[in-house]
């Protein structure tokens, strides 16, 4: 551990809230309709929009009219980038969009791609530079970067709208939501963003490959491409998917240190200020305070644990003798798989920062970490996604898991349950539960099927068997039951083996397993999520007694902490027994 | 001479335990595995459905077969955990099966005294007692029983209400006016009243109240549901984890025998709270019985918990209701004994303590007793209208009454209020006295103090209500001054002043927009509209018929500061809902920590899953439990007894205290969910330590 590395914690938890306040305000401001400071800019375009798509921005959708808008939308997205990618190698595309000519990648894969991207998960079976052509990865996979990415925030909008409204039962209006998240809001993150990176050397380029010889006389192929305007919605949006294939580790993705800190606060700034929207939009600050503190508390323990454990360097370092203390040029610790140009801090701070979000992006290899630092990524995505999650998608989870902490803790305070002065009742306690049970369901079953099944074990190595083979498929459907995208590494879906689409073959049952995993444990719990947004709006409003529980104070934080850890750890501390506790209890190579 | 009829009070007195409670109890118990009764409860269901299976994979290993699913487990393991687990199933059904036997218990005391009757008729026929129809009239002479529940119409008696109330006095009642409603199955201890029957063959009071002890009419109340689902979906969780646990388990080279997986399931169920649940709801109505409240649904007990605000009527509930007079006031002109004589000649035949008391006090003026029927004066009575009373005699009019109703009658009258009376009226009402205006046709000779005194202790009362979180209302007919005033000395937080029917009903509309809950108590008829209204009415039981009906609760000591109690009541009843359920959440971290160290023992072990060498996760056994096996026992062990133990709790209910909701909310934390994860350790150890040595292995 380092006086720097834990400074860079401080300073970007402290840029993080001091960022992300602002623009909860200001995010609060664009879903009310107030105007603000780049109305003059967008109000033109956005009308224009409205007209193209033939929408009456106006109109007021109940929670059934929104869904079914949303859905509409989520499969045309869905379509248009299946037959995107699915025809990247036809006749009408031209070369200097494909420069290196790539075929498409077979069905089963593209279904998982197409699925993983549509959901805001950017699992990657494939990997960008032997996969995908230049306008796959522009008018394909970055455009679902944004709409992804805009679904999330929308639904995260209306739930919101549901629990502060007073009367009616609108939730606003999709399309009007989501031009509006796109424009005000991602549109201008998104592009300051591409330009800070390009200026820190991430390349934005047509270029056919490079091939250049190297010192020891060898030729290099060195992948090109316009990478700057994906990579940085990739993180604003929480997407994850890499341009490349080894993600954020890429010296054109993630050139600098500074880059590194730059990205981690593109990731969080959204889910965060999401929270003080909410807050502000409940007309009491403190309720956004209360989660916001609740994630927070969440998030440093993660990064604690994790920047510690690999500081302290892994118990093989320490059988060898090896120093694993700081020296200058180095941070120490246990530097397999991590980037000496992140150090310690700069890697298990983005570890924990992407795996708490639904970004999943990496700039190490998390499989190359510490037991214990290992399971800090597991610990986050068994949480669901609420220690900040995906855009929108954190705030919406851990809403839900509000519900219940409220239910159960306002019984003990003497009155029937209320939340925001409404009254909890049958109906909403069914749907947050069965939206909260989605994704353990569906990660704990697709696990179950992939280890019992010859078809699900064909994704791991055979070197793999055993409790790492366990953590690679359990990682694999985890990750992806959380829309989440990060990879344990080892787990297969797609074989290349001449380095490009001709002649590969994607593993059917991951890749359809995987597919149906993440569409299921998407849209479920949105549908639950508008659902309950539609059974709390218009419902009348007690107001605030002295004997009503209150959600905006450091008890209810705690409560809800208990809840969310209870209700994670409990659903998946068996799992975690089989994988990385077994890892990280024996010296035992498997 | 009347049948030794056991008094209300007496009803406190039946103890939990007592003979032969427990033994029906215990027979219920049996008789509630009946799966159609389990299958409303779902937590429980699962259990019962577990306990078949485990039985049945029981006798095929005894029968030589080989355990379904499975494993290696012997023969004796599964029936244990068989037994445990059907015991698990029986103790939930004896926790309710206590809660109903209490309120049965009372049940039979009040069906005793449903007699058959015979009715005596108006016009002269009689009827028996069962056949009577609203809209019968009865005559009912001392010493019988009143065959039904009616309105009395005519006369006045004293009857004892002791069979239901308890209270061994017995109280009037009489035609007209607010103690008109008289109770089927009381006895007219004097006089002879004629009896309007309101009531419908078969739904008497008595048997609302018989079905309502017994639980016959319990329904689910919607905050009982909401957590029946929530039960429900965090079983359904835990199902899920344990059926993908097997495929986990034979990836890692470990077999998981069904009868482990069921114990484990089990286990991590709510079945804790699954068990109490509707024993805690059953117990709430039963505590309110025993304060001598009757609700007349779950929902209404439940709703006393949110109340947000109570209207308290001032007489009777704030004040001890008697305000006497203490001093006469005249207005100039008039000397103090002549006025002493009009308010006595006005007061003559008014029977309330008011009148009564300045009857008295005009003694102390020399002035001689009046005897009504020899002076031949001609009773005024007071009206809701007019609000004031008092007698035409000798050619004049004597008026005593609200000072702005006196004042308005002799305006209208052609007369004039002398200046001095609106500072006398200020100046009694500023003190908190009530002032009574005295007239003699367009005169207005003084006024009289009435004092009213505030019950001790009320202060703390409504200290303790706002830190509660509710806002108390007082209700009054004085004006503006006087109300205030006793509002201020008493500590009330709001009051509504010379209120009428109309006023009370648009106050509790109007808190009811605001999305507050409002309770409040009533008497009379013209309580009813708002009794209706509020969300938890309680009807005094000496009110009228109307009253009673009105309410969503009766109260048999007719006591209106009962209302807090009956808060009490409702709050308690959900805490120690809540309390459970985070308990029972909270004893899952250990039960996984027993279990699951067990299951994998051999997991990965250097010599493979079945050389006998531990694996790795055996470290997890920080309980140190003496084997696999006793360890799986004593953790369902502790599941199943942690429901009888936990009985007395949820028929006692959690204390609650008014602290405030968030100091209570930390508190109920600290002892349920800490406790609630402390606790299992201890209690999963001590079991394991003889569990153990008795298997010897």
């Amino acid at each position: 551990m380092t006086f720097a590395g834990w400074l860079t914690i401080v300073l970007f938890v402290g840029m993080l809230s001091a960022l992300a306040f602002p623009l909860g305000t200001y995010m609060a401001k664009v879903y009310s309709g107030e105007r603000v400071f780049l109305t003059p800019v967008f109000g033109w375009p956005e009308r224009f929009i409205y007209k193209l798509l033939r929408v009456d921005s106006r109109r007021e959708q109940d929670w059934k009219a929104y869904a079914r808008s949303l859905l509409i939308f989520s499969l045309a997205g869905w379509l248009l980038l299946y037959l995107v990618l699915r025809t990247q190698d036809a006749f009408f595309v031209p070369h200097s969009v494909n420069p290196q000519g790539f075929e498409s990648a077979p069905w089963n894969v593209t279904f998982n791609t197409v699925s993983s991207f549509v959901t805001n998960t950017n699992w990657q079976f494939y990997s960008g530079e032997t996969t995908m052509s230049y306008l796959s990865q522009m008018i394909g996979l970055t455009v679902q970067n944004w709409l992804s990415a805009g679904v999330g925030i929308v639904v995260a909008v209306a739930l919101v709208r549901g629990i502060v409204s007073r009367s009616g039962k609108s939730l606003g209006n999709f399309w009007q939501d989501i031009v509006r998240t796109i424009l005000y809001v991602l549109a201008p993150i998104s592009i300051i963003g591409a330009i800070v990176l390009v200026s820190q050397g991430v390349i934005a380029n047509f270029s056919n490959y490079l091939t250049v010889h190297t010192v020891t006389g060898l030729t290099q192929t060195i992948a090109m491409g316009p990478t700057a305007s994906q990579l940085s919605i990739k993180m604003l949006g929480t997407n994850g998917g890499g341009f490349f294939n080894v993600n954020s580790a890429h010296p054109f993705e993630n050139p600098t240190g500074f880059t590194n800190f730059f990205e981690m606060l593109l990731v969080l700034i959204i889910p965060a200020a999401l929270v003080f929207m909410f807050g502000r939009m409940t007309g009491n600050r403190r309720q956004g305070y209360a989660i916001y503190g609740t994630m927070m508390l969440m998030f440093l323990g993660a990064v604690v644990v994790a920047y510690v454990a690999e500081a302290h360097g892994s118990p093989a370092q320490h059988a060898a003798g090896l120093h694993t203390h700081a020296i200058a040029g180095s941070t120490g610790g246990n530097l397999e798989g991590k980037e000496q140009r992140f150090g310690i801090a700069g890697s298990a701070l983005f570890d924990v920062v992407t795996t708490v979000t639904s970004c999943g992006a990496v700039n190490s290899a998390i499989e190359s970490f510490t037991g214990i630092g290992g399971a800090v990524p597991f610990a986050n995505l068994s949480a669901s996604e609420v220690i900040f999650g995906g855009v929108g998608t954190g705030l919406y989870s851990i809403l839900l898991y509000v519900l219940l902490a409220v239910f159960i803790g306002g019984l003990m305070v003497g009155r029937t349950p209320e939340w925001l002065g409404k009254k909890l009742e049958a109906r909403e306690i069914k749907l947050a539960g069965l939206g909260i049970l989605i994704t353990p369901l569906a990660a704990l079953f697709a696990t179950a099927l992939a280890v019992a099944t010859k078809g699900g074990r064909a994704s791991i190595s055979e070197l793999g068997k055993g409790p790492q083979g366990f953590s690679e498929s359990f990682y694999a459907y985890l990750s992806q039951a959380n829309n989440n995208g990060s990879a344990f590494a080892g787990y297969t879906g797609f074989i290349q083996p001449n380095a490009g689409n001709a002649g590969s073959h994607g593993v059917t049952f991951a890749d359809v397993l995987g597919g149906l995993v993440m569409l299921f444990a998407r849209y479920g719990p949105i549908l639950f999520a508008l659902a309950v947004a539609g059974a709390l709006a218009g419902k009348r409003i007690t107001p605030v007694g002295l004997g009503t529980m209150r959600t905006d104070n450091p008890t209810f934080a705690v409560l809800l902490i208990g809840v969310v850890i209870l209700v994670g750890a409990l659903t998946f501390f068996p799992a975690l027994l089989l994988g990385p506790v077994v890892q990280g209890l024996t010296g035992h190579l498997y | 001479m009347p049948e030794q009829i056991p008094a209300a009070h007496e009803r406190k007195a039946i103890s939990l335990f007592q003979g032969d409670i427990v033994r029906r109890a215990l027979l219920d118990s049996l008789k509630k595995l009946d799966p159609r009764v389990q299958v409303r409860n779902p937590v429980m269901f699962v259990v019962e459905i577990c306990s078949v299976i485990t039985t049945v994979t029981w006798l095929i290993q005894a029968f030589g077969g080989k355990p379904l699913g499975g494993g290696s487990e012997p023969a004796w393991y599964t029936f244990v955990i068989a037994v445990w687990l059907w015991l698990t199933v029986i103790f939930a059904n004896m926790a309710e099966a206590f809660a109903e036997g209490r309120g049965r218990a009372q049940a039979d005391t009040l069906r005793s005294m449903r007699k058959d009757t015979v009715a005596q008729m108006r016009d002269g026929s009689s009827k028996a007692a069962a056949e009577l129809t609203r809209g019968d009239i009865v005559v009912v002479p001392a010493g019988e029983l009143i065959p039904g529940d009616g309105t009395v119409i005519e006369g006045i008696a004293t009857v004892d209400e002791s069979a239901i109330t308890g209270e061994s006095a017995p109280v009037i009642r009489e035609s007209g006016g607010d103690r008109s409603a008289v109770t089927g199955g009381t006895r007219v201890t004097s006089d002879r009243i004629e009896v309007e029957i309101t009531q419908e063959p078969g739904h008497s009071f008595l048997d609302r109240m018989i079905a309502l002890v017994e639980g016959a009419e319990r329904r689910k109340t919607p905050n009982e549901v909401a957590l029946n689902i929530l039960l429900a979906a965090l079983t359904l969780i835990f199902m899920i984890v344990v059926v993908t646990l097997r495929p986990f388990g034979l990836f890692a080279g470990t077999s998981i025998s069904e009868t482990t997986l069921i114990a484990l399931l089990v286990a991590l169920i709510p079945t804790t709270i699954g068990a109490l649940l509707s024993a805690i709801g059953i117990a709430g109505m039963d505590r309110l019985v025993r304060r001598n409240v009757l609700a007349l649904s779950g929902r209404a007990v439940e709703a006393s918990g949110d109340v947000d605000v109570l209207l308290l009527d001032k007489t009777g509930t704030i004040t001890i209701g008697n305000r006497l007079a203490s001093e006469f006031i005249p207005m100039p002109g008039v000397a103090e004994s002549e006025l002493a004589e009009v308010a006595q000649l006005a007061s003559l035949a008014d029977e309330t303590p008011e009148g009564r008391s300045i009857v008295v006090l005009a003694k102390q003026y020399g002035i001689r007793e009046h005897d009504m029927a020899s002076i031949q004066a001609e009773f005024v009575p007071f009206t809701a209208q007019t609000r004031m009373s008092g007698v035409d005699y000798d050619g004049h009019q004597l008026r005593k009454g609200a000072g702005d109703s006196i004042v308005d009658m002799v305006i209208r009258e052609g007369g004039a209020a002398p200046p001095e009376l609106q500072q006398q009226l200020d100046r009694i009402g500023r003190e908190g006295g009530t002032p009574l205006a005295v007239s003699r046709d367009t005169q207005i000779v003084g006024v009289v103090y009435l004092k009213d005194t505030i019950k001790e202790g009320m202060k703390a009362r409504f200290d303790q209500l706002r830190a509660m979180g509710i806002k108390t209302v007082m209700v009054t007919g004085d004006n503006r001054l006087t109300a205030a005033k006793i509002a201020e000395e008493s500590g009330v937080d709001d009051f509504l002043s010379e209120a009428t029917p109309e006023r009370k009903l648009a106050l509790i509309r109007e808190q009811q927009a605001d999305g507050r809950l409002v309770a409040m108590t009533g008497d009379g008829t013209n309580d009813a509209p708002a009794l209706a209204q509020a969300d938890v009415g309680v009807a005094m039981n000496t009110g009228t018929q109307a009253a009673r009906e009105a309410g969503n609760m009766v109260d048999l000591d007719s006591n209106p500061t009962k209302l807090i109690e009956i808060v009490e009541v409702g709050k308690q009843l959900l805490i120690t809902r809540g309390a459970l359920t985070t308990f029972s959440i909270a004893n899952d971290v250990a039960k996984y920590f027993a279990i699951l160290p067990a299951v994998f023992i051999g997991t990965y072990a250097v010599g493979g899953a079945g050389s006998g060498s531990k694996g790795p996760l055996h470290v997890l056994n920080v309980m140190g439990l003496g084997s696999p096996r006793s360890a799986i026992v004593s953790a369902i062990i502790f599941n199943a007894i942690v429901i009888p133990l936990l009985i007395p709790l949820s028929l006692r209910g959690v204390r609650y205290r008014p602290i405030g909701a968030s100091a209570l909310l930390r508190r109920n934390l600290l002892i349920y969910g800490l406790g609630g994860i402390i606790a299992p350790f201890i209690g999963i150890k001590l079991i394991d330590l003889i569990v153990h040595n008795l298997l010897g292995a």
